[in-house]
């Protein structure tokens, strides 16, 4: 099987790559560039483990060909801090012990990051629907939600 | 050890809600899990596995993929030992069958290929040549004497005559006289329930990647909750010795006991053997949930006899478990705790395994006391309603409490249960109103609890630092917790520990990270550790100062003379003994090694509002407050974040969770689209309440708490839809399906 | 001399006795005296057996103390999740 050239940007650096038709962007972060933050939970699209954003689309990237990102915007969980300053959610997720395992916490804080720029000041209701898409087995979403929900409003503050 | 005379009640850091360390790590995306590692000429290995239920594999063809390009090896059965040993022999022939297929997604064979594409194509091209023989994978129909037999020859000497050939454990316990305690009683009540296998559904597929030598030395990178029990399995099952074998734990994204077995390793290791490369395998999660551990399903019929008042007079119980196609001694466990939150001067329970064309049972969080207790509570909620009493006063009355017998023999003592229920009694949850169509339901939950095999190791470092070296895979934040306990004994600050997992080369041989064990194990290990580091360190600075090593005392992380008579030597601080260990015998280090007893059962209660839909059946979760004793919580957080996550896990088991089978027995739901675990919007917030009566067993009062969470639920939810629907449901899950069909009847 | 209580379904290879008395005064002897007064307790001790001694369960460990002062009970090996 042939590969195609793919020109992206991925954490706001210009990345070209090569892969196969039938690649899936998660394969092609994964496997091809070395990114493994996104996890594969399902590969089908039903655990939100290897959630990013797709330009400014909070994308399941299972579900994404690679050869679709030409021209594209990525976001993953590795662009998320800015150098030694971790968002303020990454923080938060810390100070709240919003994980255990942190399989899913990668997805989860994309996609987290994704609904308070939407809607800085969502209700619990909101999280819990936002987040719907993304499975955690750990923690029963508890400390999530609450997570979410003070990171919100420091950042509302700020 | 047990009943330790330096117990501690007064703590700076245990109990404090430090951050985790390897926190920035998972948050930033850099922690390294299963999958995540790559090596230099690394092949991609792929699974082929049965799509019948049960067959005879006549021939394995496997020529055509041989000679695909790309493909560099082709194993199948023959290429793994088969051990004596009747436990490694199942582990054998689960990661790849030899004879026969035993459920649908067996592993006949397996490929690598340079390309997970390659893969994928050569496994297409293994001819199989399968006799398709009759199956059965419901437990009831398995017992039947006339029913397709799974395996030949694997019951028990214990398993009375004339059963099927599937039945391979059978187990009593119990005490007192049943017919006499029944006579007694103003009420009896016996119901049947069945509840379908679940899984654990850890979002981390098994993944590994793994290299051997034909000169029998290897490396695995996997995710397990045990790198000791990946080293025994791979060691047996490839036929080579424990020491050449370096099993190192990758960051492990859930297990609850499901990643307790090995499945894909010793394939990867036989990949690697065959091609000379490192071999890694990733699971799909249609492999996970065909070929990886759900916990047993199983049948019960449960009889429990009342007085008016409320008091228990008999109780029994029948638990018929299947743990898939392999002997299985789950029901034992569910047997002994079915009736532990009990009082009960007449008591007996029965359980019996049989095996089924389905997967391997693997542990799941508290192994068979989930439907054993649903089962059980259910019964006793359905008395409380009958009898017009109020089910928490009823558990109250009939709680195990110190010096009663328990059901599964030996006699309680300090228990919280009693505290648990009173917790539960004084909260505002139980009391607040409740609207139409809505119901509360409450139920007791216990767990064992053990220790078992740990090692330890403490240095000392230079500046002043400290490394904890222990042997068990950190699932939940238990490297906070090692770190939190040795800085306790040190007097040192937590920052200044820094606990690691070893591989199994570099530290001795600890049990899997399982029953709620660590922070009890690894946490006692540590502390004995730092102990045997403090009287080094007092031993140091008693040359220095010339005087008795009895007259030598740490305290707040200084040694100090002991008294006026030991003269007035200022304190000398870690730090500064550390810096000069050369000077006064070399580095300074303190270890332990043990196998821990003493850790103290475990009780819980759940209280849990829903609401039922009257026209679809659906439930709503309103409000779900859990109770529990976790004798000392190290780190109240994870400790809140188990009662929290067993919850959900019970929530998922009572509401959606099961394996379908088809006709053709095989599996109808293998996805997480469909295999349906709770997601956030599911849920209410899940209030917890911490309850402290220290553990005897540990200096520090710690129990396990990661495994009792998941046992309340089950019957919690089923007695608060009972009593919201106005009828009893017997049948787990209690999806919107089923509900329906027991309203409108 | 210490009482050993057996649970249900391994009374039938034990003469039907629910307490068996052996001279032990540790859990290994405590299991060596076992199987030679009752042989067909060897398969299931081979499996593994648990010890709860007054109350608290131990494992493996052969040289736990016992002595007639203490409530002996046997149980399955266990295993968690
Ligand atoms: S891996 Fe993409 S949604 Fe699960
Ligand atoms: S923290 Fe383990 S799955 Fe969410």
């Amino acid at each position: 099987m042939k590969t195609i050239p793919v020109a992206t940007t991925i954490n706001g650096d210009e990345t070209e790559f090569l892969c196969h038709t039938d690649e899936s962007l998660l394969d092609v972060l994964r496997d091809r560039l070395g990114l493994t933050g996104a996890k594969e939970g399902c590969g089908t699209g039903d655990c939100g483990a290897c959630s990013v954003m797709m330009n400014g689309r909070l994308v399941c990237s299972c579900l994404v060909l690679g050869v679709e990102t030409e021209g594209a915007e990525i976001e993953t969980i590795e662009g998320m801090a800015k150098g030694d300053t971790l968002h303020p959610l990454q923080r938060v997720f810390l100070e709240e012990a919003a994980l255990q395992c942190g399989i899913c916490t990668p997805g989860i804080l994309v996609a987290a990051k994704a609904l308070l720029e939407k809607n800085p000041d969502p209700t619990d209701t909101e999280v819990r629907y936002w987040l719907a898409g993304n499975l955690c087995r750990c923690t029963g979403y508890d400390k999530i939600i609450k997570a979410v929900q003070k990171a919100a409003a420091e950042m509302r503050a700020a | 050890m047990a009943f330790d005379d330096q117990v501690k009640r007064r703590f700076n850091v245990v109990g404090t809600r430090v951050t985790r360390p390897d926190g920035i790590d998972k948050v930033t995306g850099k922690a390294a899990y299963g999958a995540d590692i790559s090596a230099p000429g690394m092949l991609h290995g792929r699974i082929l596995r049965s799509p019948h239920a049960h067959a005879r594999i006549v021939s394995i063809d496997t020529s055509e993929a041989e000679a695909l390009a790309g493909v560099k090896a082709v194993v199948t059965g023959a290429d793994l030992a088969m051990p004596e040993d009747a436990d490694f022999a199942d582990v054998a022939i689960n990661c790849l069958a030899r004879d026969k297929a035993l459920y649908d997604g067996h592993a006949v064979a397996a490929v690598a290929a340079t390309s997970k594409a390659i893969a994928k194509q050569a496994i297409r091209l293994i001819k199989v040549e399968y006799e398709v023989l009759p199956h059965v994978t419901d437990v009831d129909a398995a017992m039947k004497p006339d029913a397709p037999v799974v395996q030949e020859g694997r019951a028990l000497e214990n398993v009375p005559a004339g059963k099927s050939q599937n039945v391979t454990t059978y187990c009593k316990f119990g005490h007192g006289d049943l017919d006499a305690g029944f006579a007694k009683a103003d009420k009896i009540i016996e119901r049947s329930f069945k509840t379908a296998a679940t899984h654990q559904g850890y979002i981390e597929p098994q993944a590994c990647m793994a290299s051997l030598g034909n000169d029998g030395r290897g490396e695995v990178w996997c995710c397990t909750q045990g790198q000791y029990m990946v080293r025994a399995n791979c060691a047996a099952v490839l036929g080579v010795e424990e020491s050449q074998l370096r099993i190192t734990a990758s960051e492990i994204g859930g297990g609850f006991g499901g990643k307790t077995s090995t499945f894909i390793e010793p394939v990867a290791l036989a990949l690697s053997r065959k091609s000379g490369k490192p071999v890694k395998i990733v699971m799909t999660r249609d492999e996970v949930l065909k070929a990886t551990g759900p916990t047993i399903s199983s049948s019960m019929d449960i009889k429990i006899g009342m007085t008016k008042d409320g008091r228990i007079t008999a109780a029994r119980g029948e638990l018929r478990y299947s743990g898939g196609a392999y002997p299985n001694f789950t029901v034992e466990m569910g047997a002994q705790a079915a009736f532990a939150a009990y009082d009960l001067e007449a008591v007996e329970t029965i359980g019996w395994n049989a095996m089924t064309n389905r997967p391997k049972e693997i542990p799941y969080r508290a192994p068979g006391a989930p439907t054993a207790i649903y089962a059980v509570e259910s019964v006793v909620d359905e008395l409380c309603q009958e009898l017009g009493l109020d089910p928490l006063d009823v558990r109250l009355m009939n709680a195990a409490r110190k010096g009663t017998l328990s059901s599964y023999g030996p006699t309680f003592n300090e228990i919280g249960l009693v505290a648990t229920l009173e917790a539960a009694k004084a909260h505002p949850h139980y009391t607040a109103p409740l609207g139409p169509n809505q119901g509360r339901g409450l139920s007791c939950g216990f767990w064992f609890n053990f220790g078992g095999n740990t090692c330890v190791s403490l240095n000392i470092n230079d500046d002043g630092t400290v490394g904890v070296v222990e042997g068990n895979p950190d699932i939940g934040g238990s490297r906070a917790s090692i770190s939190m306990m040795a800085a306790e004994e040190l007097g040192v600050p937590y920052d200044k520990v820094r606990t690691v997992i070893a591989d199994t080369s570099s530290l001795g041989f600890n049990d899997i990270t399982d029953g709620s064990r660590v922070t009890f194990a690894v946490g006692l290990a540590t502390i004995e550790a730092a102990r045997a580091a403090i009287k080094e360190m007092c031993r140091r600075v008693a040359k220095i100062w010339d005087i008795d090593e009895d007259a030598v005392i740490w305290e707040d992380g200084a040694a100090k003379p002991a008294g006026p008579n030991a003269g007035t030597h200022p304190p000398m601080t870690l730090a500064e003994i550390a810096a000069i260990a050369g000077n006064t015998g070399g580095p300074i280090a303190g270890h332990h090694e043990v196998n821990a007893d003493g850790a103290g059962v475990s009780f819980g209660v759940h209280l849990c509002d829903t609401e039922v839909d009257p026209e679809t059946g659906a439930v709503k979760i309103l409000r779900y407050t859990v109770f529990q004793d976790a004798g000392k919580a190290v780190h109240p957080d994870y400790v809140e974040g188990q009662m929290q996550g067993g919850a959900v896990q019970g929530i998922g088991w009572a509401l959606n969770e099961e394996y379908i089978y088809g006709e053709d027995g095989r599996l109808q739901n293998p996805a997480f689209l469909d295999y349906r675990i709770p997601v956030a919007s599911d849920l209410p917030p899940i209030e917890t309440v911490i309850l402290e009566i220290p553990n005897p067993g540990h200096p520090y009062g710690v129990r396990g708490v990661g495994e009792t969470p998941i046992v309340p639920p089950l019957a919690a939810i089923a007695n608060a839809v009972s009593r919201a629907a106005n009828v009893r449901l017997t049948e787990l899950p209690m999806s919107p399906p089923r509900v329906l069909k027991a309203i409108t009847g | 001399m210490v009482r050993v209580k057996l649970w249900g379904s391994l009374r039938a290879f034990a003469d039907g006795e629910e307490w068996v008395e052996v001279e032990a005064s540790n859990f290994k002897e405590l299991l060596d005296a076992l199987v030679e007064k009752h042989p067909g307790l060897a398969p299931q001790v081979k499996r593994g057996v648990s010890l709860a001694l007054d109350g608290v369960i131990y494992r493996e460990a052969w040289f736990t103390k016992i002595g007639p002062e203490n409530e002996v009970i046997l149980m399955p090996y266990m295993v968690g999740g």
